[in-house]
């Protein structure tokens, strides 16, 4: 029985690093930059729960606002930090994205101090099903995970938008051509990852209640590894990935020796994985042209 | 053939040498206050992991975000060789037992970054960089988690402190090795296949460069020299805790490197100086939540610097603005001065053409006949 629940919280887990994972490997497909200050947007998000929570007391208004005020942050980073970089060296863009992650948090930590914030959003309550006994926010997490999911491989099958995003991510010059307007879908892009990224906020606040300035990072790397296991520009890889690094990061959470190891086995995993297939599980293979 | 020496070359040892025996004499004189050297063995640390760092970043042209893990297990790995040859040997804590746990942290750290180095012959950008991250991220957590015994565990490792008063003319004498090596490679044959490697791979593998080997000789050098800094820090404080060799620390040297401008090896070492002794008289003087104002300050500086540095639209701008031409037009133009400069004549090609023309002699031309050669031969 321990395995089962050990399983649920994974993929738990794996749902919230699969939802943050989306956003970079969306970016990455259609931008071709790594956007490192997206964990941050999690921790924006989180704190905008805080404030609209303390404020209004609605939690549903609380997330709506989250949503609002993180797809701002998003699209304004872009607009402001990344447009002007567009054509520059790759390794200038990255350190341009490093450096507004940490802009992001320390914005936060002068807004609302180093001390941690706590939002109690109400006990949800444990769900018995003979002697398995699992938390409900796992089950709530997991379920809103596999909706977002099915919505979004939806959006991007069946929709002109997503069929936009689709194009510029195979070719940007010959998508422009199609008439297809390439600032517009870069923005939709980003604000789409900064939703996905406030939902995680949430997410993690309803297993732990309490918000601090550098409460993305981790989460961002993690799902960063889980993007880059799962293949880097795919959207069905970053889902994979991000369950897998769940499942693997509860399961060796639950062993007793080698627990205190756990984020350094991930780490050994996604240099493991990336030795034997560079571009990740689902990861398709570019030829370098000159 | 007289060999020109370009005295310009070796104007930075030079400054390292006068400063570090300025400073000597001042030490010996008691003219220097605690404060101000363990300032100084803060700088030299700083500047020989940023120009370490400048040789992956700046020459090599891939993001290390892992600089820190090099660092951190030359400090514990040296830090606990000094401390056994301290303890056990004959050797007792003198300059003897540092130069081997200096070399002893060095060899690990370079042996890591051949590791580190063969994923980077298959990855390369984004990929090298999050597998340098999680690389610096292992060897934090495993000597944070380590056994209490054998490397402190989450407490730190206690290192024997060399003698302080002079503890920072090793880190000048490191900072001279580290420059003469990186300097001297990157002005060979060498370092011209680094920056060809960098500048377009597929075109210097098409030229026959071996880019396995260089590219695992740089990420080895690079990480040397980190061990050594990181060596260097052990004997700088009496206990070193891994969790300051986080990712935030790599950054830090990132932004240095960055600061100093990408490629520039006096670039790094003076924006390692700035951002050192920002970072410890700013500690005195903000304090709780002020401190952050410093972190906001430098992510705004990487921004900016970047963008202005990188970004398309600031083209003509930069071109029209930098250092080189801001100085060219301080300097009053004198059209009747005469410039001995024969590169400068090299660079206008329409002008030496205009010259012949000009100097060319048509009578002479005119009398050539075909029969007789232009010039009496020796038989003759």
């Amino acid at each position: 029985m321990e395995i089962i629940t050990t399983i649920i919280n994974g993929l738990s887990l794996g749902g919230i690093y699969a939802m943050i994972a989306l956003g970079y490997t969306m970016v990455y497909g259609i931008a071709k930059m790594l956007n490192f200050a997206h964990g941050d947007i999690i921790m924006a998000g989180a704190y905008a729960i805080f404030v609209f929570f303390n404020m209004t007391g609605h939690p549903v208004i609380a997330i709506v606002c989250a949503i609002v005020i993180c797809v701002i942050i998003g699209v304004s980073i872009e607009k402001l930090a990344y447009k002007p970089l567009r054509g520059a060296s790759p390794l200038a863009v990255l350190i341009t994205a490093i450096g507004m992650s940490y802009l992001l948090q320390s914005l936060a930590q002068i807004i609302f101090g180093s001390a941690p914030k706590m939002v109690i959003m109400g006990d949800l309550g444990v769900t018995t099903i003979g002697s398995l006994r699992i938390q409900n926010y796992t089950l709530i997490t997991l379920v809103c995970a596999i909706i977002v999911m099915v919505a979004l491989t939806l959006f991007v099958k069946f929709t002109n938008t997503g069929r936009a995003m689709t194009a510029v991510s195979e070719d940007k010059g010959a998508a422009q051509l199609m008439g297809i307007n390439v600032n517009k879908i870069i923005s939709i892009t980003f604000a789409i990852g900064s939703s996905l990224a406030a939902l995680a906020g949430l997410f993690y606040l309803l297993k732990a209640p309490s918000v601090i300035p550098t409460l993305g990072a981790m989460p961002g790397i993690k799902a960063f590894t889980a993007a880059v296991i799962g293949g880097i520009g795919s959207i069905p890889g970053a889902m994979v990935g991000g369950f897998l690094l769940g499942i693997i990061e509860c399961i060796v959470n639950a062993l007793p020796g080698i627990s205190p190891y756990v984020d350094a086995i991930e780490f050994a995993i996604l240099i493991i994985i990336l030795l034997v297939r560079p571009t990740g599980i689902l990861g398709k293979v570019r030829r370098e042209k000159v | 053939m007289k060999k020109n020496i370009q005295w310009k070359n070796f104007l930075n040892y030079f400054v390292v040498v006068i400063l570090g025996i300025i400073f000597t004499v001042l030490t010996m004189s008691g003219g220097l206050s605690t404060s101000f050297r363990y300032l100084l063995e803060q700088i030299t640390i700083a500047a020989i992991a940023a120009v370490s760092l400048s040789l992956v970043v700046g020459f090599l042209g891939e993001l290390s975000l892992g600089h820190a893990g090099f660092m951190c297990a030359g400090a514990y790995i040296g830090g606990k060789v000094a401390y056994l040859l301290a303890e056990n040997t004959g050797l007792g804590n003198s300059l003897i037992t540092m130069i081997i746990a200096l070399v002893v942290g060095a060899i690990v750290a370079a042996v890591l970054g051949l590791v580190i180095g063969l994923p980077a012959l298959r990855l390369k950008g984004d990929y090298l960089a999050i597998v340098t991250l999680a690389f610096g991220e292992i060897v934090k957590f495993i000597f944070m988690n380590s056994d209490k015994k054998t490397f402190g565990g989450a407490l730190g490792l206690d290192t024997p402190r060399f003698n302080s008063k002079y503890l920072f003319i090793v880190g000048f004498v490191l900072i001279l090795i580290t420059l003469a090596v990186v300097q001297n490679l990157m002005r060979s044959k060498h370092g011209r296949a680094i920056t060809a490697i960098r500048d377009n791979e597929i075109a210097a593998r098409a030229t026959g460069i071996n880019v396995t080997k260089y590219k695992l000789i740089v990420f080895m050098i690079s990480s040397m020299f980190a061990g050594m800094a990181g060596v260097l820090y052990s004997y700088a404080n009496y206990t070193i805790q891994s969790s300051k060799f986080d990712y935030n620390y790599s950054i830090e040297i990132l932004v240095m490197v960055v600061l100093g401008g990408m490629g520039s090896i006096n670039g790094s070492m003076i924006a390692a100086t700035i951002i050192t002794v920002l970072n410890v008289e700013l500690a005195t003087i903000l304090t709780g939540n002020l401190a952050v104002l410093q972190r906001l300050v430098y992510s705004l500086i990487l921004i900016l610097l970047v963008i202005y540095n990188n970004a398309p639209a600031f083209k003509n701008f930069r071109e029209k603005n930098n250092f080189r031409a801001l100085a060219g037009r301080l300097r009053p133009h004198n059209p009747s001065r005469i410039d001995n400069d024969e590169g400068q004549w090299a660079r206008i090609p329409t002008k030496i053409k205009m010259d012949e023309i000009l100097s060319t002699d048509f009578a002479k031309v005119d009398s050539f006949s075909p029969d007789k050669p232009d010039k009496p031969e020796g038989g003759h």
